[in-house]
């Protein structure tokens, strides 16, 4: 029984996630302004990160948890990125 | 050889978290925590003066207690819609606070707690802009900041 | 639907709490992300993705958790990482991406955002 409600829970976090996801695209793609769409693609690393990590309770392994910890890190110095770029308009000063 | 020997440790730790304990890599997260440790104090960061640094459970207690709340209010404004007349707008709030990490940490509290996000510190006059979600009171935010958490951040941070 | 046979030998109340993790931690950033894409301003979309980097991944990482340990019988901390990871970075990024609307917004003159305080007197000879 509990077993049968940890199936439909994983499937149901997917399904939320993926959800999240298509949302936070659609975001990306309304705008309207430059840093909505920044924060949209943030939003969308974390939620990416998110469901790699219910993929590695779903199938057990744990080179998904290695997968989400590399899209932490490289969304985080990407959106840092970004947001330099919208303030300034140059990467590296 | 360790100027910072909390740094080293904790990133000890978390190369064994990351790797699983052996004694080879406890050997080479010892190796990479020194030369990172010698990376950070060429860098000459600012010394933290630590108050009454026992009081950190206490402010960790708070804000994930505060983080809790806010996260239901927030869910509850997305999920009832525009049902209700609702106002966000910023807020400008004097500090006392002057030491760097107890700002740095003051910043990190406001913007991970759901409804409120730090938006500029002004370092000459200071005071610090906020944008609140559900601005029902100016003076009620700015006294919920100054006494909830810059209160306890100035006893631990001098 | 697969079986998900690795979590066969679980115990039925910790498949309950991984359940109820799983549910709160994907259910809070989906309300988040609902919460992004209709707000109307910007400034009041930043507080919307919050809700997936404070207890949206804490309840992940809680049920990856007690999952893994339980059926690995050993502790796993590794999760620990990524939720002070993203503890962390999360108000970087937003204060960064805030700063720059700000700036943004200032420079095109937009009446809806505070003006910029002024430094009290100016350095003379600067």
């Amino acid at each position: 029984m509990s077993h049968t409600i940890l199936l439909w829970s994983v499937a149901f976090a997917q399904v939320c996630l993926a959800i999240a996801m298509a949302l936070a695209a659609l975001r990306m793609f309304r705008g309207p302004r430059a840093q909505d769409r920044v924060l949209a693609l943030d939003t969308l690393y974390v939620n990416s990160m998110l469901l790699l990590m219910v993929f590695g309770i779903r199938t057990g392994k744990t080179i998904y948890f290695e997968a989400s910890l590399v899209i932490g890190m490289l969304g985080f110095v990407a959106t840092v990125a970004l947001a330099k770029f919208l303030m300034r308009g140059e990467v590296i000063e | 050889m360790l100027p910072y020997p909390l740094l080293s440790a904790s990133l000890v730790l978390m190369w064994l978290a990351l790797n699983g304990f052996t004694l080879g890599h406890l050997l080479l997260g010892c190796i990479v925590s020194v030369f990172a440790s010698w990376g950070m104090a060429a860098l000459r960061p600012a010394e933290p003066h630590f108050g009454k640094w026992y009081l950190l459970p206490k402010l960790f207690a708070v804000v994930l207690y505060d983080i809790v709340l806010s996260n239901i209010a927030v869910v509850w404004l997305i999920v009832t819609g525009g049902r209700r007349e609702r106002r966000s707008g910023f807020v400008t709030v004097p500090l006392d606070l002057e030491n760097p990490i107890g700002l740095a940490v003051l910043a990190v509290v406001v913007t991970s707690t759901p409804g409120t996000a730090w938006l500029e510190y002004n370092s000459v006059r200071r005071t610090v802009l906020i944008h609140v979600l559900d601005l029902v009171d100016e003076a009620e935010w700015q006294h919920l900041i100054k006494t909830r958490y810059e209160a306890l951040l100035m006893e631990i941070f001098r | 639907m697969s079986t998900m046979e690795h979590a066969g030998d679980l115990p039925g109340w910790v498949a309950l709490l991984v359940s109820a993790f799983l549910v709160i931690g994907a259910g809070l950033t989906l309300v988040g992300t609902i919460g992004f894409a209709r707000l109307p301003t910007f400034y009041e979309r930043i507080h919307a993705p919050t809700l997936g980097t404070s207890w949206g991944t804490g309840g992940i990482v809680m049920a990856s958790m007690i999952f893994f340990t339980v059926l690995s019988t050993r502790p796993v901390v590794h999760e620990i990482l990524i939720g002070i990871f993203v503890t962390v970075t999360t108000p970087v990024t937003l204060m960064l991406l805030a700063r720059a609307a700000l700036h943004r917004d200032r420079s095109e003159g937009n009446p809806n955002v505070p003006a910029e305080a002024p430094a009290e007197d100016p350095v003379p000879g600067e």
